[in-house]
């Protein structure tokens, strides 16, 4: 039983992981994707983030009334992959506005429609 | 109530309103890292998920179009079969796994110890996050002002626009709006300010060149939204910005370059003082400064290449 | 003080040479330090082979900081083939790159071209340099993020879609990477590599260990373009500029396998990977079905592009059948590959490039008379394909030699005889491209092509000359794999 009190956590972040996931996979909206894709992402953060709480500590600055600090490593981790992730996001969005003004559309089978004659 | 959010997310069609959704995700997120004491992770989160994320994605909802097209044919299985097999393993891996809030787990032996105990000593910053990210592991930080730097390149190449180019948008300023014009004034400043004060105040608290960066971008875009992209490229130049994009991260490598001049390891910072804590202080310094150039210039990039384009070609402006 | 710190200056070198060459408005001069960068790049890694050949591993310790509390750069045997890789094939393709780019891409966006050039690049060498698995992440995306951005500027509009699918694709490999390295970083406490192999060794039960095995092998495999994975590749590669589809198709999966080694060999360790996990019958099925699969597709290709495409994919198939094998003939196999592979289509998609600038276009009817219009071109084109194919003599038959070996070592026959069948199948498909360039004349109303210009050419046979006479004289190809595969098998002398 405490294994299960213990591990809900994660387990909910797994599910979201995986609703972001499927929406990047299932919907054929490009703007849809992304916004499943930075579910999926942030989803990531937050299953390391869970991982370096120490329970009773506090957030890692260095303070004479504190005795119990938490991870610091998985914060630093996760700063770099926030910043991974908006950039790759912004280059996805610069390349949906470009294919809409190429093809009309954001629509992914729309647009394969439209390339296969050729 | 991140589930709720996200689930939301897959069945609406409105893609405003899923934009909306993914805001309130990200700053539940944010909230959620404040009670894992992760304060930095928040404020960036806050600022770049919440913020940056939302704001490019409303301006690609502008350009293209708001709603999803309706789907006739019932959604295939495999992407939902895909998708529950990988959680299934990732529940399978979370079995052997230390709990929650665990001290003796294994992440907090080994190599974090060092940190909390000895930064304090080898680099005198109170902020270990910071320590950990400028000093420690500064080369990864370096990496990742490539990687901002790599996505203002990308924007600029897909969505760059000169003059002549058919797609420069004719972008009106809000100039009848006088609340706005006289708040914006007031406010602009100020949030310029803040911006300076989470950039060097990153070493006693939350805060640094990245999250700084970007709230002194918004500070200048909330400037063009009221004001007009005309004006305001008129006191930062498209040119200015190129510019300034790879300026810091040289900043950020030529700190790294002059540690090995001075007969040290790459981004060694005891070298470059007299005695080694100064050292990190000024290292921690200029690298951040790098980082603060180059996002607040990438930031601005973006934004400016966003708003400046139209879906539609104009007609040749004279 | 510039030898002791070689392994930073390989990755630092082109990776803020990228800001300058952005700052450089000119197309011309961003170009000119785009190969200034890449021959700097190709003597540092030429150095740093020749010491580990000599004096065993380098470590480096970034910011003074001892691993595993600051970040390790850490060249061995196989990294620093992989190195050696990676900066031959740039140097040559930004020698033939100015005419190319210049007819391909416009003026304005030029620079920003060789700045991405530099940054994919940078990103490379970083992921095979670091000995940190979350460095290696930070750099996989500099690399990923610039290719994206190289593919994104072909003039097709094709090209945009491509990049897009490349992207969702390849930030879900990436994504799954991160999972991994994190499940492993909570199972043992460090992100050094080896320092991260010496504590799961008691491990190998945890529930996490395996599943953080499951998602570093997808997302891999993602990169790598495993079949069924590889579906971002053929549109990739097809709507690149000519110059993107020869660097990238040289390098980016070879760097891709070499992440996969690194992670399966180096830190889950041999034992673990394919005695306990069933990696090695995983990876055997999928490659063989990745060499019929890409052979067979690339077959009733009509553009030449993706044509070489699907064929890479097949590559790729019989990199991973030698993998698959785990012994140190396989793992030669394997590693030489790499090396042949990238010389080969290397020297194949510059040639190309080549036929795409004289005719205008890369399908076969633009091959037609070929043989007469542009010999030089076509003759680089036949022996470049020869040596997919594997004939003897070639490069191609030296490792499909080892392959065959690695097999038959095993008692593995019909293994060894489905690598013959899949050479007769590239036999097909090159002898489309010979068909049409010798054996029938242009079109009626077609431009009138000319020989492609020294600048071109001049690269393309640097590297298909590479691949024959690599393939007669293999003493250095095959000593520094033999080093490489000893390494990841750990029975060699440097652990």
């Amino acid at each position: 039983m405490s294994t299960t009190l213990g591990l809900y956590n994660y387990w909910i972040v797994i599910f979201l992981m995986m609703v972001g996931l499927y929406i990047v996979i299932a919907h054929p909206n490009l703007i849809k994707k992304i916004v499943g894709l930075n579910i999926f992402q942030t989803s990531v953060f937050i299953l390391y983030i869970s991982m370096g709480k120490v329970k009773g500590g506090a957030a890692p600055i260095l303070d004479d009334a504190v005795t119990v600090y938490s991870n610091p490593l998985p914060h630093v981790l996760i700063l770099t992959a926030i910043v991974v992730g908006v950039s790759t996001t912004a280059l996805a969005l610069a390349l949906i506005v470009r294919i809409n003004e190429a093809y009309g559309s954001v629509e992914e089978d729309e647009i394969h429609d439209q390339d296969a004659p050729l | 109530m991140l589930a709720v959010t996200a689930l939301s997310v897959v069945f609406l069609r409105d893609l405003f309103a899923i934009v909306m959704l993914f805001g309130i995700y990200s700053l539940l997120s944010a909230g959620f890292f404040v009670t894992m004491d992760a304060v930095d992770v928040a404020l960036t989160e806050a600022a770049v998920g919440a913020g940056v994320t939302t704001v490019l994605m409303l301006s690609t909802l502008a350009l293209t179009r708001r709603k999803e097209k309706a789907r006739l044919s019932p959604p295939s299985l495999l992407p939902l079969a895909v998708a529950t097999i990988t959680g299934l393993v990732l529940v399978y891996g979370t079995l052997d796994m230390p709990h929650l809030g665990d001290p003796d787990a294994p992440v907090h032996q080994h190599v974090a110890p060092r940190y909390i105990e000895q930064s304090g000593e080898e680099i005198g910053v109170p902020n270990i996050v910071t320590s950990v990210l400028a000093s420690y592991r500064g080369f990864d930080t370096l990496g990742e002002v490539v990687v901002i730097f790599a996505a203002g390149l990308g924007v600029l190449a897909l969505l760059g626009v000169a003059g002549g180019d058919r797609h420069r948008a004719r972008v009106s300023a809000m100039e009848h709006h006088l609340v706005l014009r006289v708040i914006t004034k007031a406010l602009a400043p100020l949030i310029l300010l803040y911006a300076l004060y989470i950039q060097f105040h990153g070493d006693y608290g939350p805060g640094g060149g990245f999250q700084a960066g970007v709230v002194f971008a918004a500070a200048i875009i909330l400037f063009a939204i009221v004001f007009g992209l005309t004006k305001a490229e008129q006191v930062i130049t498209p040119t200015f910005l190129r510019y300034m994009m790879g300026a810091g991260a040289l900043i950020y490598g030529a700190t790294g370059v002059v540690t090995l001049v001075l007969g040290g390891n790459f981004l060694d910072y005891n070298t470059l003082a007299h005695d080694p804590l100064h050292g990190q202080h000024y290292g921690i310094l200029a690298v951040e400064f790098g980082v603060g150039v180059t996002v607040t210039a990438v930031m601005i990039s973006i934004f400016f290449n966003f708003f400046g384009r139209s879906s539609k070609p104009q007609e040749e402006e004279q | 003080m510039i030898a002791a710190n070689l392994p930073a200056l390989q990755v630092v070198i082109p990776l803020l040479a990228a800001p300058l060459a952005l700052m450089l408005r000119r197309g011309s001069l961003s170009h000119l330090l785009a190969l200034l960068v890449s021959v700097v790049s190709l003597l540092i890694s030429y150095s740093l082979l020749q010491a580990v050949l000599t004096s065993g591993p380098i470590s480096y310790a970034m910011g003074g900081w001892e691993p595993p509390w600051g970040i390790e750069y850490r060249v061995d045997a196989i990294n620093a083939f992989v190195l050696l890789i990676v900066s031959v094939i740039g140097t040559v393709v930004m020698l033939a790159a100015r005419t190319s780019v210049a007819a391909e891409i416009q003026e304005k966006k030029q620079s920003l071209f060789y700045t991405a050039y530099l940054l994919c690049l940078a990103g490379l060498l970083g992921i095979t340099t670091t000995g940190d698995a979350f460095n290696v992440f930070v750099f996989l995306e500099i690399s990923s993020l610039s290719t994206y951005i190289l593919v994104s500027l072909g003039r097709d509009r094709r090209a945009l879609t491509a990049a897009f699918q490349y992207l969702i694709m390849g930030t879900i490999g990436a994504t799954f990477i991160l999972i991994g390295v994190g499940l492993l970083y909570m199972t043992t406490g460090t992100l050094n590599m080896l320092d991260m192999a010496a504590r799961l060794a008691p491990l190998t039960d945890s529930r996490t260990v395996q599943a953080a095995f499951a998602f570093l092998a997808v997302g891999t495999s993602l990169k790598l373009a495993l079949f069924p994975l590889h579906l971002w590749l053929p549109n990739a590669y097809t709507y690149a500029p000519s110059m993107a589809s020869a660097f990238l198709a040289a390098t980016s999966t070879k760097v891709a396998v070499y992440v996969m080694l690194r992670f399966f060999f180096t830190i889950f360790g041999v034992e673990f990977s394919f005695d306990v996990m069933p990696l090695g019958i995983i990876f055997m099925a999928l490659a063989l079905l990745a060499i019929f699969a890409g052979s067979l597709v690339a077959i009733f290709q009509d553009n030449v592009k993706r044509l070489l495409a699907y064929s890479s994919i097949a590559q790729v198939g019989y990199m991973m059948l030698g993998v698959s094998f785990a012994t140190q003939t396989g793992l030669v196999a394997a590693i030489l590959h790499l090396f042949n592979h990238a010389m080969m289509k290397g020297g194949l998609f510059l040639a190309l490039a080549a036929v795409c600038y004289s005719t205008g276009g890369t399908s076969i009817a633009n091959f037609r008379g070929l043989g007469k219009t542009m010999p030089w071109t076509m003759m680089a084109i036949v022996l470049g394909g020869l040596s997919l194919i594997g004939v003897p003599l070639t490069v191609g038959f030296v490792s499909k030699w080892y392959l065959v070996l690695a097999a038959l070592e095993q008692g593995y026959w019909p293994v060894a005889v489905l690598v013959l069948l899949g050479s007769l199948l590239a036999v097909i498909y090159i002898w489309k491209l010979v068909e049409a360039a010798y054996f029938q004349a242009p079109d009626e109303g077609a431009v009138v092509v000319k020989e492609a210009p020294l600048s071109l050419l001049l690269p393309t046979w640097i590297l298909i000359g590479a691949s024959i006479y690599f393939g007669i004289d293999t003493n250095l190809t095959v000593s520094a794999a033999e080093s490489a595969a000893a390494a990841l098998l750990g029975t060699g002398v440097q652990p």
